[in-house]
């Protein structure tokens, strides 16, 4: 029984070392023909170490987290207040709908270019990017968060003659807040990939600059080194926000 | 929701109102001088480099924009159908069995929040700069959503369809092709739809990165060289892609989904 156990524990674990290890495999052998654009994933292992240790790894994953973090604040501050809004009133979601439908589809990393001039290279620009980027989803899941209240809360709210604020604060945030956090989420998969995108194309920071500065100055293995790590620090705080989005849901009595 | 029924005329009309407004207000904010031209150009300015780079202004248009459009949207559809093609052939055979999937899920879903564009390194250094590395990112990046939502619908499959399969003795290809995909139909179709969004932004990087010729490349150098309005042409066509492919795929979508309506 206990031997079952121990299989079911290892095996999600075998397919990923069988890739590793061709990988690895694959890589010394392209470098024993004199290939220097590959590395094995031990060497890979041994970069992240020195990394790790020489601290510019922490460095630039506080900036890339720090920025991301920033940007998905703006644009959820924003973007749950304009939700609220056209939730609330259908006049108003009929009037803003062509301008959301024409502006929500514009590619985030099309503003890169945008933001370097108007902000030159820093967190201002991946803060923006990041922000205009969480903002649609944000806006479009709330509004409908906020249309499928149960209608007898609002009609409550009336008959209490509560004003506008007060009924925000007090009955329409609270009903959303399970959705909210599956939206919030969401939000934060999309702040990370695109803050690690705008440091890859533009960006001369954190963690998505590294990796191509490694890339470029023939380093693979540290580059290797910077692609997991990105990947384990996405899975990580993906994994966080799920945890979190469970608990509010089961203090807010949902079932998941 | 059914208030979408009853959209009439007049608040088709408001909607527009309000988007001439956005635009007005972007009129006034440039031409008179509250933001700075260099950043924000007007919209009159984007409009005469939008008719220039498309030929469409009489002879005088150099037709840059039109190449570039076409060859980003050659490479976003490209390597939308390399994903979705991929995407469900390999959802198909991960989801049709439990046992591979038990061995197989765990690992995609640590790749899953991997950011696509985190491979253009590791992929310039296998492939070197060229169009085919660009297409593999994006076809490479696009078919998550395609594979996941691929595995999800086959694995979501009513018990007793599979039982009714195993009494009918259906063969593995059959119960793929008569209860596996259109079981996963919807999944795959939203998949697909997040597929096209991510394809156009990885091309735009791609672009962006391994200069190659597109709009991506467009943006950046008119950024660089402080061409605003060019800039503003850019991304405005960038936008109508990504409106104009959602539009195409929700209408796709709707027709293909048709037998699930009751």
């Amino acid at each position: 029984m206990t031997e079952r156990g121990f299989f079911r524990w290892l095996r999600p674990w075998i397919f990923p070392a069988v890739l590793v290890a061709a990988f690895e495999w694959y890589a010394r052998r392209a470098s024993a023909l004199g290939s220097d654009a590959l590395a094995p994933p031990s060497a890979a292992a041994k970069a992240f170490i020195g990394a790790a240790l020489d601290g510019s790894l922490w460095q630039a994953t506080g900036f890339t987290l720090g920025t991301a973090a920033l940007g998905l604040l703006l644009g959820a501050v924003l973007g749950i207040a304009l939700g609220l809004v056209l939730g609330l009133s259908r006049r108003a979601a009929q009037l803003g709908s062509l301008s959301v439908e024409v502006l929500r589809p514009v590619p985030s990393v099309a503003l890169i270019p945008l933001a370097m001039l108007t902000f030159g290279f820093g967190v201002r620009m991946e803060l923006a990017i990041v922000a205009f980027a969480t903002f649609w989803p944000l806006l479009v899941l709330v509004q409908s968060a906020v249309q499928q209240i149960e209608p007898r809360l609002l009609e409550v709210s009336r008959v209490l003659g509560l004003s506008a604020r007060e009924r925000a604060f007090k009955i329409v945030l609270p009903a959303i807040v399970p959705r909210l956090f599956v939206a919030l989420r969401l939000g934060v998969a999309v702040a990370l990939v695109v803050a690690v995108t705008v440091e890859i194309a533009a960006n001369p920071n954190g963690m998505g600059y590294a990796m191509m500065i490694a890339q470029q100055s023939f380093d693979p293995a540290l580059m290797l080194a910077w692609l997991g790590w990105i990947g384990v620090v996405g899975f990580a705080v993906n994994a966080g926000m799920l945890l979190l989005q469970r608990v509010v849901a089961r203090r807010m009595g949902v079932q998941p | 929701m059914n208030d979408q029924s009853r959209v009439g005329p007049m608040n088709w009309l408001g909607s527009f109102a309000v988007l001439c407004a956005l635009v007005a207000l972007w009129w006034m904010a440039s031409n008179g001088g509250w933001v700075s031209r260099v950043f924000l150009p007007t919209p009159q300015a984007t409009f005469a480099s939008l008719l220039d780079g498309l030929n469409l202004s009489g002879g005088s248009g150099n037709g840059e924009l039109l190449a570039f459009t076409q060859a980003t949207v050659g490479r976003m559809v490209q390597g939308w159908l390399l994903a979705s093609l991929f995407g469900v052939l390999l959802g198909a055979a991960i989801g049709v069995s439990p046992a591979v999937r038990a061995w197989v899920q765990p690992t995609l879903e640590f790749i899953r929040p991997l950011p696509a564009s985190a491979l253009l390194p590791l992929a310039i250094s296998i492939f070197g700069l060229n169009p085919g590395m660009v297409l593999f990112v994006v076809a490479f990046g696009a078919m998550w959503p395609v594979l996941l939502a691929t595995v999800h619908g086959f694995a979501a499959v009513e018990p007793r369809l599979s039982e009714v399969a195993r009494c009918l003795q259906m063969s593995r290809t059959a119960f793929v092709w008569k209860m596996g995909l259109p079981n996963a139909m919807p999944d795959i179709l939203a998949g697909m739809r997040l597929a096209l969004t991510i394809a156009l932004i990885v091309a735009v990087v791609g672009e962006m990165i391994a200069s190659q010729s597109g709009l991506g490349q467009a943006i950046l150098l008119a950024a660089r060289a402080f061409r605003a309005s060019d800039l503003f042409a850019g991304i405005v066509l960038l936008g109508l892609i990504g409106f104009v492919s959602n539009a195409l795929l929700a209408l796709a979508e709707k027709r293909l989904l048709r037998w699930q309506q009751p």
